[in-house]
């Protein structure tokens, strides 16, 4: 599935849902069913600064494609951590940077989360493009 | 009219509603909200009293200086200073910390002395203090709270040493909203020769303090957190402590005579208030202060939250006091497998502003093992009813997330 694909489909289960309480319950749902990380990669160097609970983002690389994992300690950041890391797991660092993280703004999700929400989920977008740069340019040498 | 509903009339902030519900404001030790007549005061003093203070001879200008200065005998009337110049008006509670710490270091703290600081105060309250002890070779010595969070006299006596020479406790701490036992406090730094600051930011807007009955000898608190002015803050130190220290800004105003390589300061309260201040906002000390006396003193909607909290199964509160008489109306708590962003983050769609994170306490975090907390806190505009809501919203927050 291509970035886009993805990004359509996740608006597409949220729109279902027109109260910003459900739509809470959708990203909970999505935070409990992530798998989380072990405790021993829940590591100062994979915590993301900025955002008011903790999330840890793991990636590796594998045949030229970026494989995102991730953790909080609090559900609704892991909801949309996990939202994040279903779109952009798998896809090569080109297509991840080339992307705008628009979608965000049709899902409403910037609006609707309190400002320091908000700079979390920046602080999150913005950790998933530090990795892919910094996997780009490990291939490009 | 009932008495409450007067009162909730009196702030328009009250009447609005987020995402389509009523706002239950339970934020207020963070900031209160601003009732129509520090708004008046405020639109009056920018609409036709602005002036420049103390300068000019002109009509405006001795109109603004007699608005500036009554709010100086208000507060100082207000917490019974002994002086009027002993009220030196400052930005907020922080800004009078700084000045202090910058003032006190200087005029009394030498290498090697020691400066108590309780565990539980704002990083406000704490980090200007460990900015001086740096600067002067001094050292910081923690004054623990219990597991309930009170901070005990006996304690703070045996923490005291030839050496210290200050002591930093809050009236009531922003985090356990426990008020804490001054006037004993007082007595020990007495009986031991040693100053003592209080840090009245959360604890002036619920319990009015005699500085001079209490026997403090700094006291300072912001009007933004007592319906006041944002911008707008007290540091009150006894007068010949504020005489021995040296100013912290040089500037206009705070001079008595200048040369070219050195000036003579002026007396108090000027020394400390270099500069053009907020001719609008100081004026606001008036009304605020009137809103403080005149508020309700009814604890019933304390007395349901601190019961009904402890009945949630999982909720650990922090701030227990021996006499629930001692708790202010601020409830800081975690519940199991809930994070506090998370039941903040819910609770505000349901249409309630709480506070969730570190509380600008991070080692009180640290001392209770957690990584943030969720604050209600209260005003006496806030009604049973929102109380209620509030609880009934929590336990639904609670059920979203197990």
């Amino acid at each position: 599935m291509t970035i886009k694909e993805r990004q359509q489909e996740i608006i597409d289960d949220f729109s279902m849902y027109e109260e910003w309480l459900d739509k809470y319950e959708y990203i909970i749902e999505l935070g409990k069913s992530l798998p989380g990380l072990p405790e021993e990669k829940k590591t100062e160097d994979r915590l993301i600064r900025g955002c008011q609970s903790r999330v840890w983002l793991d990636c590796i690389k594998k045949d030229g494609k970026v494989m995102f994992d991730a953790d909080s300690d609090a559900i609704i950041t892991r909801g949309i951590i996990s939202m994040l890391i279903s779109v952009y797991s798998g896809q090569s660092p080109a297509d991840i940077l080339a992307d705008d993280f628009s979608f965000l703004d049709a899902l409403g999700l910037k609006e609707n989360l309190s400002p320091t929400r908000s700079n979390g989920l920046l602080s999150m977008i913005s950790a998933i493009r530090d990795k892919a740069a910094e996997n780009e340019r490990n291939t490009d040498s | 009219m009932s008495a409450i509903e007067e009162i909730r009339s009196c702030f328009p902030q009250l009447s609005r509603k987020v995402y389509g519900r009523p706002l239950v404001y339970l934020d207020n030790a963070a900031t209160s909200l601003r009732p129509d007549s520090v708004i008046k005061r405020w639109t009056e003093m920018s609409s036709y009293s602005t002036a420049n203070l103390h300068r000019a001879v002109h009509h405006i200008a001795a109109e603004a200086t007699e608005a500036y200065e009554n709010a100086r005998d208000a507060v100082a009337e207000f917490i019974n200073a002994s002086a009027r110049e002993e009220v030196i008006f400052t930005s907020g509670a922080t800004e009078s910390l700084n000045f202090a710490a910058i003032g006190i270091g200087d005029a009394f703290i030498n290498e090697g002395d020691e400066i108590i600081v309780s565990e539980a105060e704002h990083h406000s309250d704490l980090v200007p203090w460990q900015m001086l002890c740096h600067r002067r070779g001094a050292r910081m010595v923690r004054f623990p709270v219990d597991d309930n969070g009170c901070l005990h006299p006996e304690r703070l006596r045996s923490l005291i040493t030839p050496r210290t020479k200050l002591v930093c406790v809050a009236h009531a701490s922003n985090v356990l909203g426990i008020v804490n036992p001054l006037r004993e406090f007082a007595r020990i730094c007495r009986q031991s020769g040693v100053m003592l600051l209080v840090d009245g930011a959360q604890g002036i807007v619920h319990q009015k303090l005699d500085v001079q009955e209490t026997g403090c000898d700094f006291y300072v608190f912001s009007g933004h957190k007592m319906y006041g002015a944002p911008g707008t803050g007290v540091l009150w130190g006894r007068r010949e402590l504020l005489e021995a220290m040296p100013p912290v800004f040089g500037g206009g105003e705070m001079i008595e005579k200048v040369g070219w390589e050195s000036s003579e300061w002026a007396p108090l309260p000027r020394k400390f208030e270099a500069g053009t201040q907020d001719i609008s906002a100081v004026p606001c000390w008036i009304p605020a202060i009137r809103m403080t006396e005149t508020m309700p003193q009814d604890d019933s909607v304390r007395d349901f939250v601190f019961s009904a909290l402890q009945t949630i199964p999982g909720l650990r509160l922090y701030g227990i006091p021996v006499d629930v008489k001692d708790k202010l109306p601020l409830f800081s708590f975690t519940v199991d497998g809930a994070h506090h962003e998370d039941l903040a983050l819910i609770l505000d769609k349901m249409g309630i502003a709480v506070r969730s994170g570190q509380m600008c306490a991070e080692p009180l975090m640290e001392r209770f093992g957690v990584t943030g907390m969720l604050r209600a806190s209260f005003a006496p505009y806030n009604t049973m009813q929102e109380a209620e809501y509030f609880l009934s919203s929590l336990r639904k927050a609670i059920m979203m997330l197990k």
